[in-house]
């Protein structure tokens, strides 16, 4: 179909001056620019050397959480394995020990696997918990020779949060959860909600430096209290 | 054939080929390091402390590659290609001096009386007082220095042209098309640039030139040709395939242009002759315009002792590095040409430019006014250019077209209407 006359608009480049026109003025602001750039200090990060800062909640290496007695938290729910997309987690869920079931744990995961090649590392798992047992955490470089070994059980999950709780790096995140027994109430400064919570305790899984007691491996699940609740 | 020292030679022929070879890998890493810190970021520094052992690393990486020829290729030219390349650029460095130079004697003028056989011993004796003196060249008191330097110039499109037809692939077919008219192209501006130089000297001889500069005083021809610097390195760049001028290498147009299809050694050898067309030009420059090895009079301070032979090397390897640094920061200062602006710029700015420049050398020489007039008509030169092109509508590549109206009866948008 024919276009209008009045419809066309004649776009045209714009019209250089003298100064532009020599194109040296142009081609020196350029230079002005590169070599500024050429004695600026550099953002490269050096790896190995230097290793990434990580924000707090990035997604890396998936870990079970313990309780302030040392047992594991997870309730054997089964929420993450639902949740997760790329079906990587494998519970089997069983009785708690009797001693468990005085402090009103019904359930406990007698295997918990994740198959760290599987999973995506998008994080449903942990949104999905209700009492913060699973989290993932800023470790990155997660290597392996086989691919056995990268199939991750309940010892090594644990084993996992031995380590970054020592480390340092990742401080346990709660949700201030209000959910059964195994969960914590938060530890922020937010004034509590007005919920009848009997669990008062505002223990802090703050990273100390305490004694490393891992090396019993007898009983992975219970380890003694490491730490002493501070008001 | 005329004496000389065949020692000397073969410590010159050496020392010329390491040193080439090896600068030639270590501006490869100073390119890429350049270019990082451009980017602000560091560039290769794991090889070796800050990287120095990443040329080595290149090496023998090239050199252990699989030689892989394509069953698709035209094998004899396809194996040529990178030799002709590669021996091109490094026998133009046969006339290159890298240190103090002496200027070759001035052919004999027979005066009215002499016969020719004293004439003949006037020029035996001059040439024998001339090879007394070292000149840091490989082939001193070659009067067509120059000419000989472009003349491999223009050998070296051969190796672009093998390259890209023995190849048998499209990329490479327009990449050595476009390279090649693009190398052939700025040949043109590259002469009629230096022309006013070799006016101003009176020869070809690279030697004469820095003597001619040299001389009196540090009259560097940058002083009296600006313009004509300007149009050289423009010119170089372009015959280098250096950006802004790589259209014919470029990844993002080409893949590889006219070496797509070469691997291992081949490519190292056409990788090695562009860096040494880089040295090789940054000489030139350093030659023609600069003043050699002169370092405005300060290298005489230390007299005719061998420092000062070192001093005066460094001088002019120090030039040299400097200009070649100027090119890899301009690498990344100015974008990318396409290709009609390339032509048009080498056709219908640096040509006539490099004509008017002429002119004006000619004209100074004829009339014999002072070289300072030269100074002032560059920039005049350019200036005129630039308000030229200014007031000219339209510009170098894109030609405004008059719009005709059309004739009543044709529809709006029809482009091709008979005229009646």
């Amino acid at each position: 179909m024919p276009i209008p006359e009045s419809e066309v608009r004649w776009v045209h480049p714009p019209q250089l001056g003298l100064w532009e026109q020599l194109y040296l003025p142009a081609v020196v602001e350029g230079l002005k620019t590169t070599v500024r750039h050429l004695f600026s200090p550099k953002i490269t990060e050096e790896y190995p050397e230097q290793e990434p800062k990580l924000p707090p909640n990035y997604r890396g290496v998936h870990r079970l959480n313990r309780d302030e007695k040392g047992r594991v938290k997870c309730v054997a729910c089964y929420m993450c394995a639902t949740a997760c997309p790329a079906h990587c987690i494998d519970i089997v869920a069983a009785p708690a020990p009797p001693e468990w079931q005085a402090d009103g744990r019904e359930k406990y995961p007698e295997t918990f696997v994740i198959d760290e090649l599987r999973c995506i590392y998008c994080g449903m798992c942990e949104e999905a918990c209700p009492v913060d047992a699973i989290e993932l955490t800023t470790l990155y470089d997660l290597t392996g020779y086989t691919r056995e070994e990268m199939i991750f059980d309940k010892e090594k999950l644990l084993s996992v949060y031995d380590y970054t709780v020592q480390a340092g790096t990742d401080p346990v995140r709660t949700r201030a959860g209000r959910l059964g027994p195994a969960s914590e109430p938060a530890n922020t400064s937010v004034p509590p909600s007005p919920t009848p919570s009997t669990v008062a305790r505002l223990t802090i899984h703050a990273p100390t430096s305490s004694s490393p007691s891992h090396t019993q491996k007898t009983t992975p699940d219970i380890q003694p209290p490491r730490h002493a609740p501070d008001h | 054939m005329p004496a000389f020292d065949l020692q000397l030679v073969v410590v010159f022929i050496v020392a010329l080929l390491a040193g080439a070879l090896g600068l030639a890998g270590y501006l490869v890493l100073s390119e890429r390091k350049i270019a990082a810190w451009i980017q602000d970021r560091k560039g290769p520094n794991r090889v070796g402390p800050w990287g120095l052992f990443q040329p080595i690393a290149d090496g023998v990486k090239m050199f252990l590659k699989e030689e892989v020829i394509p069953a698709h290729v035209d094998k004899v030219f396809y194996i040529l290609a990178p030799i002709v390349s590669v021996s091109t650029a490094l026998l133009a460095l046969a006339v290159i001096p890298f240190g103090p130079t002496v200027p070759p004697p001035a052919p004999v003028a027979l005066a009215e009386g002499s016969s020719p056989a004293e004439g003949l011993t006037e020029f035996l004796q001059r040439q024998a007082e001339y090879r007394q003196h070292t000149s840091f060249l490989l082939a001193p008191g070659l009067d067509i220095a120059l000419l000989y330097v472009f003349s491999l110039g223009s050998l070296a499109v051969y190796g672009v042209i093998l390259a890209g037809w023995s190849s048998n692939s499209k990329y490479s077919l327009l990449g050595c098309l476009r390279a090649s008219a693009q190398i052939v192209s700025y040949e043109i501006p590259m002469g009629l640039s230096v022309l006013g130089v070799i006016l101003l000297a009176g020869s070809l001889n690279l030697e004469k030139i820095i003597d001619c500069q040299t001389r009196d005083g540090p009259y560097w021809f940058i002083l009296f040709q600006p313009l004509a610097l300007l149009l050289f390195m423009l010119s170089l760049y372009a015959e280098d395939n250096r950006l802004p001028f790589d259209l014919a290498e470029a990844e993002q147009e080409l893949v590889g242009g006219y070496h797509t299809e070469y691997s291992s050694m081949k490519l190292g050898l056409m990788l090695l002759a562009e860096y040494v067309h880089l040295v090789i030009s940054s000489f030139l420059v350093t030659v023609l315009f600069l003043g050699g090895w002169s370092l405005f009079g300060l290298e005489n301070l230390l007299g005719q002792t061998p420092w000062a032979a070192v001093i005066k090397v460094l001088v002019i390897c120090g030039k040299m590095l400097f200009l070649v640094f100027f090119a890899q920061v301009i690498r990344w200062t100015i974008p990318r040409f396409r290709f009609d602006q390339l032509m048009n710029l080498a056709w219908k700015v640096l040509i006539p430019l490099g004509l008017a420049n002429l002119f004006c050398v000619m004209g100074v020489l004829h009339w014999g006014l002072p070289w300072v007039t030269l100074t002032v008509t560059s920039i005049l030169l350019l200036l005129g250019a630039g308000y030229f092109a200014s007031r000219w509508r339209g510009s170098v590549s894109v030609v405004r077209r008059k719009v005709v109206p059309l004739p009543p009866g044709v529809p709006p948008g029809v482009t091709f209407a008979p005229q009646r």
